[in-house]
């Protein structure tokens, strides 16, 4: 071939093309995000130690763990952790379920789509918090205005994440189902709801991490034990080794509780492209 | 059971889609549409199985669909419509749990329809698994299951690539001459039309219109690529088309 061409066509410059695609495809790299945990709290450690750390602003993560290991000897963790499960698991399974009936219901039907959105944007950028003396008068001091507190926080962003997930199944799978003939049960249950599923397991993630936050808020309230409980207490002494173990226990619980979240999207979502 | 478009119109708002359309579809023939992008014809598609209604004119059903049949009028769409997170068996379940037909009568169907499109292995696949033309054999062997009496096929070949397009046209073919089935057939493709139909039925522009319909008498079975007689009756709705096509072209779409 080579020998039939042209003698100035061998001798034009040759150069391989550059490559300029890839990217912007995330990939799976398990081992990174532990690497900066333990590299932060490395240097957190080693500042505290060398001094060019404050131990006055910052406590020291040996200390931290110390402290944990105390409250976990005295028997005092459980104490505190099991409580605070509890109220989280009540509060976010009734908000979260009745978030995700109510945003089918709105998916579903005009009527209660026209009805309640305005409501939902109404109450969604409300506090919760600020209406904490409301459930107390509503619910009484004790657990059930703490398990309200939690549900109602947890409701609005799953009503949300729920209508627009099913909004979002494809029509033409519905038109499908509508041509041949299958009743309007079988299509909400194996159409919409199973084509919503991706959004509203997206939107409990964003739920799980609100009733977190507000577990503290509604331990806020005569909670003689709980997490939120032991946080506030050592804040108010500005016993920062205690609060930073509260503080870690609530980032465990968060890490543990999207990790389920991300088994159940593998297990049920696993028809995804 | 034949079906008769009886004057129909349909407008979406201030446009007007279709106009005064009058249509047999005989038991046993597959009528293909044709026209230019925008005539109406997938709108005509979904007003013949009952998915939208006609402003005017009625689509009218003339002598009962066979008894064994479970969904007389049964859609094919360009997309496939599979739901992706059930498997090949499971999308054709589908169709049949809302008719109470589960477990060993489900299973026969079930091996015969896929065995009927040469789906036999891929049983237990998700769709993701599969190829664009694997994806529509399963919509059609969907639709066999529920033992339609007219099947309403919208642009089925459409989203595939040519080669895959002439190995299901054969296939087609080959399940219309085991089993006869009424159909009607919408596509933009004139080499489809020439190829599957037993009468093509060529519409004008939007609005609508039947501008001609022409009738190919050759068996589709004799029907082979290169035929001289098919070519030239391509070419005849080409030249029917081609104004039709150019003007619709230049419109500017407000729908």
């Amino acid at each position: 071939m080579s020998r039939d061409q042209p003698a100035n066509q061998q001798s034009k410059l040759q150069k391989k093309v550059v490559f300029r695609g890839g990217g912007f495809s995330p990939q799976s790299k398990p081992w990174i995000g532990a690497i900066v945990f333990i590299l932060l709290i490395g240097l957190m450690e080693l500042g505290t130690r060398m001094g060019f750390i404050n131990n006055l602003t910052l406590p020291r993560p040996s200390d931290v763990f110390k402290t944990f290991v105390e409250l976990w000897s005295t028997g005092l963790l459980w104490k505190h952790l099991l409580p605070s499960l509890s109220r989280l698991a009540i509060g976010a399974a009734l908000g979260a379920s009745f978030g995700i009936v109510v945003g089918v219901m709105i998916g579903l039907f005009s009527y209660v789509r026209a009805g309640l959105v305005p409501i939902v944007a109404a109450i969604f950028p409300i506090p919760k918090i600020a209406l904490l003396p409301l459930f107390v008068i509503w619910f009484g001091i004790d657990e059930p205005s703490k398990y309200a507190l939690i549900a109602f926080g947890t409701f609005t962003p799953t009503v949300v994440a729920t209508y627009g997930a099913v909004d979002n199944v494809d029509r033409s799978l519905i038109r499908m189902g509508q041509s041949f003939s299958l009743s309007w049960y079988s299509i909400v249950t194996k159409i919409v709801l199973p084509g919503a599923m991706p959004g509203i397991l997206s939107g409990l993630r964003v739920s799980s991490a609100i009733a977190i936050i507000l577990l503290v808020a509604a331990e806020m309230l005569g909670a003689e034990y709980g997490i939120g409980a032991y946080i506030l207490e050592a804040g108010s002494l500005y016993d920062l080794e205690r609060l930073f173990v509260g503080v870690s226990i609530l980032s465990i619980i968060g890490i543990v509780l999207s990790a389920t979240i991300g088994f159940f999207e593998k297990r049920l979502l696993d028809w995804r492209l | 059971m034949d079906l008769r478009l009886d004057s129909i119109s349909h407008r979406y708002g201030d446009v007007e889609v279709l106009r005064a359309l009058d249509l047999e579809i005989p038991t046993g023939k597959i009528v293909c549409i044709i026209g230019p992008s925008g005539c109406g014809k997938s709108t005509l598609l979904r007003l013949i199985g009952g998915l939208e209604q006609p402003s005017e004119g009625d689509v009218l059903q003339i002598g009962e669909p066979p008894p064994e049949s479970l969904n007389p009028l049964t859609y094919v769409f360009q997309d496939f419509a599979l739901l992706p997170w059930r498997s090949v068996e499971g999308n054709i379940s589908l169709v049949l749990e809302d008719h109470n037909i589960r477990g060993k009568h489900a299973d026969a169907i079930i091996l015969d329809v896929l065995a009927r499109t040469k789906l036999t292995d891929f049983r237990k696949a998700l769709p993701k698994q599969l190829s664009g033309g694997m994806k529509q054999r399963v919509a059609i062997s969907r639709a066999l299951a529920v033992k339609p009496a007219v099947m309403l096929m919208d642009e089925p070949l459409s989203a595939l690539d040519s080669q895959t397009r002439e190995l299901l046209m054969d296939d087609l073919i080959d399940l219309w001459t085991r089993e006869p089935f009424t159909s009607v057939y919408v596509t933009h493709n004139l080499s489809e039309a020439v190829r599957l139909g037993h009468s093509i039925v060529v519409l004008s522009r939007r609005p609508g219109r039947i501008r001609e319909i022409v009738d190919i008498p050759i068996p589709l079975a004799e029907r082979e690529m290169g035929n001289i007689g098919l070519e030239r009756i391509q070419k005849y709705l080409w030249d029917l088309m081609r104004v039709e096509a150019e003007a619709a072209d230049q419109e500017l779409l407000n729908v």
